[in-house]
């Protein structure tokens, strides 16, 4: 989580209770509400490492609030990260590892292994398609994302169908 | 789970709107005899939403096709609405077909001279209904689908997931018991098939029974029921249900780095 609230940070300093936030508006419902703590953690590191610092704001009314903001290291790491490309996605290692050494550990039934997995992705695919049509039409980033969770999910039966062809 | 691929006693009357018995079709050519169906048994109730799935070869498209009646089968029996079907003369099958079958395939089968608004009056005034009753069919189909504007259009006009939703219309239009479909979204991109697969739950959602034949798994995961066939038998057959918690299901294919 480093990188993206470095890039949160970008634009303006920030809070944690605001960078939470600004997660939920940008990736919507598809992803997991982050976990404060785990934001805070993040930021000391990110703080330790040279790419942020912070200040404490003074409330008068509430407790101090800690701002941090980017500094050139860190907006430099950015650039780095926004220009180089991406590792492609890796195909689902633990079910391939586990349907290949399935012999192994005396499972003589893979077409059952098989079929539960396919079972697993459709409904996986089901509730993507219900957080889909629930989503607001509006929320563009958060519709790509489901949909490119939808498009990995078809690969992986797709692939599951040449597993199946070519074991059975 | 290898799921009824053992004949049952032949069904009497009851409530299943569809029943295939130990279905098999071996297609005799030149070379030797190809199996592309064996014995498979299958119960539908009314207002199911039934996907099949499978490899290319596995035998989605021969059943479908036994189904309507536009192949018949090796052996084996089909019983539509308690009546037994399998034997039926071609001609007595595009009468049920006409009245109770609609079909939509991958392509989307269009008569191309024709305007939107005739092509899906066709089967209303084939099967004998007044031009009336075709005419106030059909508005109540193309507004139900999103297509109102485009009923004087040739089809040709259209995007391809517009045509498959005319496709679907006229597959309606006679108001059939089952709805069967080859590969509806196989010729469509992302966003036209989500279109399509919308008017499919939609019409679902009023009761319509289908039979949806598949390698979209976005297609299938909207049906009640998804049926894998592989080398012709039925290999599993599933309920398809909601995770409690779908957000998680898109984090767990895409994660945050880190």
């Amino acid at each position: 989580m480093r990188l993206p609230l470095l890039a949160l940070l970008a634009k303006e300093p920030a809070h944690g209770y605001e960078l939470k936030s600004l997660l939920e508006q940008t990736f919507g419902q598809a992803y997991p509400s982050p976990n404060i703590g785990q934001i805070y953690v993040t930021l000391q590191r990110l703080e330790r490492d040279g790419l942020v610092k912070s200040q404490d704001v003074i409330q008068t009314t509430r407790p101090n609030k800690r701002v941090y903001e980017l500094t050139p290291a860190g907006r430099e790491a950015l650039a780095a990260w926004i220009e180089e490309p991406s590792e492609g996605p890796r195909v689902r290692d633990d079910f391939f590892v586990k349907l290949a050494l399935s012999p192994l550990a005396g499972v003589t039934d893979q077409m059952a292994l098989i079929n539960r997995q396919r079972r697993h992705y459709l409904n996986l695919m089901r509730g993507l398609s219900k957080l889909a049509s629930a989503t607001d039409r509006d929320s563009r980033i958060s519709l790509l994302l489901i949909e490119g969770a939808m498009l990995h999910l078809q690969a992986d039966l797709d692939w599951l169908e040449r597993c199946q062809e070519e074991l059975m | 789970m290898i799921a009824r691929a053992v004949p049952q006693p032949a069904p009497s009357a009851d409530e299943m709107l569809l029943k295939i018995v130990g279905l098999s079709k071996v297609y005799k050519g030149g070379g030797p005899p190809v199996h592309a169906v064996r014995g498979v048994s299958l119960s539908l109730e009314p207002g199911q939403f039934v996907a099949v799935m499978g490899p290319s070869g596995s035998g989605k498209s021969s059943l479908l096709h036994m189904l309507g009646g536009l192949e018949p089968p090796t052996t084996g029996q089909i019983w539509f609405d308690g009546a037994r079907v399998d034997g039926l003369s071609q001609a007595r099958w595009a009468m049920l077909r006409r009245r109770n079958i609609g079909f939509v395939f991958q392509f989307f089968n269009l008569v191309s001279n024709m305007t939107v608004a005739d092509n899906v009056e066709l089967p209303a005034l084939m099967s004998g209904a007044t031009r009336r009753q075709a005419k106030e069919r059909r508005i109540e189909l193309l507004a139900e689908l999103g297509l109102s504007d485009k009923a004087s259009a040739s089809p040709a006009r259209l995007s391809g997931g517009e045509q498959q939703r005319v496709a679907l219309a006229r597959a309606l239009a006679n108001r059939p018991s089952l709805l069967l479909a080859d590969e509806p979204t196989g010729n469509l991109d992302s966003l036209n098939s989500a279109d399509v697969l919308r008017v499919l739950c939609r019409v679902h959602g009023q009761g319509q029974t289908i039979i949806l034949v598949t390698h979209d798994a976005r297609a299938a995961s909207m049906a009640d029921r998804v049926v894998n066939l592989f080398d012709g038998m039925i290999i599993d057959d599933m309920d398809v249900v909601t995770p409690i918690r779908p957000s998680v299901a898109a984090a767990g294919v895409l994660r945050l780095g880190e």
